[in-house]
């Protein structure tokens, strides 16, 4: 039996979280088909045929799967389902709003967020915000999966040379519809790809001081801006920078904390790092048990200083 | 719906014969996420959007406080799948497929996930059983006649989309603040009904699709040094991490 990737992208593109999910799939067995479901998606299916080690691309075309609609993604997924032994999706915001919902059609337990697959029916993946790891076994028919992406190196994306195949497109369920989005526009490196992550607290004070103290360093070193829960719910970031059980999961060659104390909930998301720098003035902090290196000082004179 | 889970505070220990977490004796909570679900249901009641808020949970006989809480917050009534047997989300959502199917709810508002199995999938699963529309992750919800207007946490940013009722929503962080229960309240919440029922009831049948093998510590970190100033610091991610 093969496998099927549902692949993540803005109809032109491919997201990277596709890459590590292929990984995976490739852990699961062999013969690794990417579905990509879209409008005008032409330039995604392209490039999944190059990704290595992809031996199919399946290509849906219709207006109904352009935004990426649960009901009607959900609906193609499972009108080709029946071929597969195991059905991969990112765990992203959009493959965990659909793959349940296949899973719920398929009357089949899903496993989410795996970091690892010990073998086509048993996986690894993390619970209690990460504070224990489970191997669970399933004895499903198909193997419903979101995929961690950080617990997965990405595969090439370039060197396959996989045939583009066109599925019937199903009919748009009408139940729901999309109405706008705003997405945050931003030259830096996409937070759950970037090889360095520079990530702010409660500490910081005020979004001014976050904005003049953390973003230098970021510049500098090229790196993603994160933040913890509690600066988000305070208003100095973005939510969609929040790092965490309920944010972001991230693991980036190093990784820089400012004025985070370290709760578990953040912990959970960002301590799969290489390498954890802690800059904090209260040195019994939780980040200093988690750090590589742990510097205690008041980080409105470290940080300006270290972009020096 | 809401889940009596470990309380986020805590944090737990796996048992040393690897069969899973100690929750002996460690406090439990109203899932976080499900707290928010209360709130936001009853603050459509509060516009005079919604007429009844009924919360339902499904677990063991201690579920009842959790529920309890629930309507301390402002649900006017409850519903208890009482059963001793491990739920998994897949399960759940038969089961609510089922309180569904009985209640005519024109909207269910689940938390997005429940922070002890951390999976993230009931509501989706419930959605696709009873053939409903969902927006997860919502930040804003907005009900206008049959349609009902969400906002949601993707990657990125933001998404609206629009969804013809009845709905399946579940809740992000920022949907709401909830609101602190006060006495009073847990005084009349006592009062208000409970009523109890069985999976068998519900013609659902419960039995766990995963197996866990075993549950495990993740791998520790190794201990990590000081460094005594910034000079250092950098000195150590150049020369000795490479990172930089």
């Amino acid at each position: 039996m093969s496998v099927l990737v549902i692949a993540e992208h803005d109809n032109a593109t491919l997201k990277g979280a596709t890459l590590n999910t292929v990984t995976a799939a490739l852990a699961c067995g062999s013969d690794v088909h990417l579905l990509v479901a879209g409008h005008n998606a032409g330039g995604a299916a392209q490039a999944a045929a190059q990704i290595a080690g992809v031996a199919k691309v399946l290509h849906a075309e219709a207006p109904g799967l352009e935004h990426g609609l649960a009901e009607n993604v959900a609906a193609q997924v499972l009108a080709i389902a029946g071929n597969y032994s195991h059905i991969l999706f990112p765990a992203t915001a959009s493959g965990k709003n659909i793959a349940p919902r296949v899973a719920a059609m398929l009357d089949v337990a899903q496993i989410s967020d795996i970091t690892k697959v010990v073998s086509p029916d048993t996986f690894e993946r993390p619970i209690y915000a990460g504070n224990a790891i489970a191997t669970v076994q399933s004895s499903d028919g198909v193997k419903l999966i979101t995929v961690r992406t950080t617990g997965f190196d990405p595969a090439a994306a370039t060197g396959g040379s996989a045939p583009i195949e066109t599925t019937a497109a199903t009919p748009d369920t009408g139940k729901s519809s999309f109405v706008g989005s705003e997405i945050a526009k931003s030259d830096r490196p996409e937070l759950t790809a970037a090889k360095i992550i520079v990530s702010g607290g409660r500490a910081l004070g005020s979004k001014e001081k976050f904005d003049e103290i953390i973003t230098p360093l970021a510049d500098k070193l090229g790196a993603a801006l994160g933040a913890s829960r509690a600066a988000v719910d305070a208003g100095y970031a973005p939510n969609d920078w929040q790092v965490g059980q309920t944010g972001k999961i991230v693991a980036p060659q190093l990784y820089v904390a400012v004025g985070i104390s370290g709760a578990i909930q953040h912990l959970a998301g960002m301590k799969d790092s290489k390498v954890i720098v802690a800059i904090n003035k209260d040195e019994e902090a939780p980040i200093f048990s988690v750090a590589d290196y742990g510097l205690v000082a008041d980080l409105f004179s470290a940080v300006p200083e270290m972009v020096q | 719906p809401v889940k009596r889970v470990v309380d986020y505070n805590v944090k737990v220990r796996v048992k040393s014969d690897g069969t899973g977490v100690d929750i002996a004796n460690v406090k439990m909570s109203m899932n976080p996420f499900d707290e928010i679900a209360i709130e936001e249901a009853v603050r459509l009641k509060e516009k005079g959007v919604a007429s009844e808020v009924i919360a339902v949970s499904c677990g063991d006989a201690k579920c009842q406080e959790t529920l309890r809480t629930a309507m301390a917050i402002g649900a006017d009534r409850a519903i208890l799948v009482e059963t001793e047997a491990e739920l998994q989300p897949l399960a759940v959502a038969k089961l609510l497929k089922a309180l569904v199917d009985k209640e005519q709810p024109a909207l269910v508002i689940l938390g997005k996930q429940a922070i002890d199995d951390d999976a993230n999938q009931t509501g989706q699963m419930l959605a696709a059983l009873a053939d409903l529309p969902q927006a997860t992750f919502a930040s804003k919800v907005e009900v206008s006649g049959d349609k009902v207007s969400v906002t949601r946490e993707v990657d990125g940013g933001l998404e609206t989309l629009s969804l013809s009722l009845p709905a399946v929503i579940t809740t992000d962080l920022r949907l709401n603040e909830p609101r602190y229960v006060t006495l009073p309240n847990i005084m009349k919440a006592k009062k208000k009904a409970l009523d109890t029922l069985k999976p068998e009831d519900l013609g659902v049948d419960v039995t766990p699709r995963l197996k866990t093998l075993k549950v495990s510590e993740p791998p520790k970190r190794g201990a990590g040094i000081k460094v005594p100033d910034v000079a250092a610091l950098i000195d150590k991610l150049k020369n000795e991490a490479k990172v930089i």
